[in-house]
């Protein structure tokens, strides 16, 4: 048997202000790989702070982590950029894309760092814009794109690495039903094909798209 | 420990390509951070640029004759009222025992009677003032050696020099400067023209168009030493020099012995008066003009490494997000201070690209404008842009380590 893709034993994260503020309690999560997980919570509940430490993107300040059944505590930072960069594709609220750089190259720089070569770089980034709908706007900067097409790319490149994991911070939060339709069949159809996936959302009809919905409220997170 | 997974790596040239990609997608921002690099590298270039035109020309005026002349003044009468010339007869032989001299020899103005006059027909006592007479013509009679014409580097225009055999036999036979020949109305030496010195005919047996040196001999008639001397009698006291054009390098040391060697006794009773360094003299030019210049411009590398330093911090900031999401698509800490700090370098080099480009224009713009020959050393054209290239790497070290140190989460954040 293999080892969940997230296990969480008694981990917590308190920023240490001051003052400090406890935003994940200590708690302990188990999420087997292929599943598809759900996380909910009201503003300010811990949400976010649980993708990052999940993400590797912050270090939890008790418990312990383990990804992939890699316990990540002891990790020096250079491995866990590695499992960021190779085992992991993020999504996050605040979309983060680059400005200046076009929608095609936003993509591939999800594979600036993991040893792809600059021609498949290209060729895998077009596929998954057209994946995601948005061939004939892989030129367009995103300041010239809509609310729900940035979005539409930030997914493309976080699926573009293949990762193992997909994490996503609210990825329907901006668009339309239609368009959040079409991204949630994309989100089954990668979990169809293997893939874990974290949604965190506020909205019930995503959450009841998940095998589990986890619940945080005020830093508490109840599976 | 082996690590769980393959590390991430970022190629060169993909750092190489996401700096340009992060300088040229914002070409507004890179030109203002730049500017200062392009104003401190351009006047580096402009200085060194002119203070190299500058000494060509100084070189250009030490040319090899200026470089090869020595004359040895006598200065007999400063120490001893009775001395008498301060040449000895038989200095040319002497001479011969020197090493480094490839002509020599003794000139003085001869100082002629009042009313003695240079012309076609006889003057003088009883004659009268003739055409041309001294006054009006100021026509000088120049006793020299065969070795001193030698030394004057003369081109002859018509005829030839006189030599050693002429003086010997104290011939009367002259060598005229071609403003002579021209106000005597002397065109060919065919018809055997002869000129008066007062009531003494001279042969003449040619004519100079030129010389090299002491442009005043062409306004005179030369007549051999001996000749002048047993006509005229010696030279006045302080009125005869010696003339002596030395092989290439060999001036200076020339002058320190010449004294020695024509009068063994009262070596003090001549002046040897050497080339003047030109050595000395460009590095004169150089600390005197380019000192403050070069300070100046090292004051604009200096304000444009700030410069860079301040807009790279800036963008750091401004760029939070980004390194933040870098990180978390697999960038470690060391490819994001790469990133920064060869953006940096690679707007330094830019900068100085530029700079030197403007620098070089400046330079044969004002080399234009003041008619001169610009020169400026490949050295400085190799240096600039890579001094450029150094402002900005030094000046991209703090914002690149303090990028690098910025946390994921905390980046991600903003
Ligand atoms: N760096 C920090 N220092 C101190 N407190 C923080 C910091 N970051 C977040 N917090 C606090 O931690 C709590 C959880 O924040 P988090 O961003 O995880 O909420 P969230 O559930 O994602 O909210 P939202 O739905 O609005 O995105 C909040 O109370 C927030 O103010
Ligand atoms: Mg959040």
């Amino acid at each position: 048997m293999t080892a969940p893709v997230i296990e969480f034993r008694g981990v917590g994260l308190t920023y240490p202000g001051p003052p400090a503020v406890a935003a994940l309690r200590p708690c302990d999560l188990r999420v087997p790989r292929g599943e598809f997980v759900t996380v909910v919570g009201p503003s300010g509940s811990g949400k976010s702070t649980f993708l990052n430490v999940a993400g590797l993107l912050d270090s939890p300040t008790c418990g312990r982590y383990l990804l992939d059944g890699i316990d990540t505590a002891a990790l020096p930072d250079r491995s866990r950029a590695a499992l960021r960069g190779r085992r992991i594709g993020f999504v996050f609220q605040a979309f983060h894309l680059l400005p200046h750089r076009s929608a095609l190259e936003n993509v591939t720089l999800a594979m600036l760092y993991t040893e792809v070569p600059r021609k498949e770089r290209l060729v895998r980034a077009r596929e998954v814009l057209a994946q995601v709908g948005l061939a004939h706007r892989a030129d367009a900067v995103p300041g010239r794109l809509s609310g729900g097409e940035r979005q539409r790319v930030a997914i493309a490149r976080a699926l573009v690495g293949r990762p193992s994991l997909l994490l996503c911070d609210e990825p329907t939060g901006n668009l339309d039903s239609a368009n959040a339709a079409s991204v949630l069949a994309l989100l089954d159809e990668l979990h169809g094909a293997g893939m874990t996936v974290v949604v965190i959302t506020h909205d019930p009809g995503v959450a009841a798209r998940g095998h589990r919905t986890v619940t945080l409220h005020d830093g508490r997170l109840r599976a | 420990m082996t690590p769980p997974v393959r590390t991430t790596r970022l190629s060169a040239r993909d750092t190489l390509s996401e700096a340009l990609a992060g300088i040229l997608r914002r070409p507004g921002r890179a030109v203002l951070t730049a500017l200062g690099t392009v104003l401190g590298v351009g006047s580096f270039v402009a200085v060194l640029g002119l203070t190299a035109t500058l000494s060509s020309r100084i070189d250009g005026r030490f040319n090899l004759l200026t470089a090869t002349e020595v004359s040895v003044q006598d200065v007999a009468a400063e120490h001893d009222e009775f001395a008498g010339p301060a040449f000895p007869a038989d200095a040319e032989q002497r001479l011969r025992q020197v090493a480094g001299i490839a002509h020599a020899g003794v000139l003085w103005t001869v100082r002629l009677d009042p009313g003695t006059a240079v012309g076609s027909l006889p003057t003088g006592a009883g004659a009268g003032a003739a055409e041309g007479g001294a006054g009006g013509g100021g026509t000088a009679v120049v006793a020299a050696s065969p070795g001193a014409v030698a030394a004057l580097a003369p081109t002859l225009r018509q005829g030839r020099l006189y030599d050693e055999f002429a003086e010997r036999t104290h011939q009367r036979v002259a060598v005229l400067g071609s403003g002579v020949a021209d106000r005597l109305g002397i065109t060919t030496l065919a018809t055997r023209p002869v000129v008066h010195i007062g009531q003494e005919p001279f042969t003449v047996a040619g004519i100079i168009a030129d010389v090299e040196r002491r442009p005043e001999h062409l306004l005179s008639v030369l007549v051999p030493r001996a000749t002048a001397e047993e006509l005229w009698g010696p030279p006045g006291p302080a009125s005869a020099s010696l003339l002596i054009d030395t092989e290439l390098g060999a001036a200076r040391q020339v002058a320190g012995l010449v004294p020695l060697a024509l009068r063994p006794d009262h070596p003090e009773y001549l002046k040897a008066v050497p080339p003047p360094d030109p050595r000395v003299l460009r590095s004169g030019v150089t600390s005197d003009l380019s000192a403050l210049f070069l300070l100046l411009a090292g004051i604009c590398l200096v304000i444009g490494a700030v410069g860079i330093a301040n807009t790279t911090l800036v963008a750091v900031l401004e760029r939070t997000g980004e390194i933040g999401l870098r990180r978390a698509l697999g960038a470690r800490g060391r490819h994001v201070w790469a990133q920064f700090l060869t953006e940096s370098a690679a707007l330094g080099a830019l900068g100085g690209l530029v700079g030197t480009a403007l620098g070089e224009l400046t330079v044969v713009g004002v080399s234009l404008v003041r008619d001169w020959t610009p020169v400026i050393h490949p050295a400085t054209v190799a240096a600039a842009p890579l001094a450029g290239l150094l402002t900005g790497l030094l000046a991209g070290l703090h914002p690149a380590w303090r990028a690098a140190r910025i946390e994921p989460a905390e980046a991600l954040r903003r």
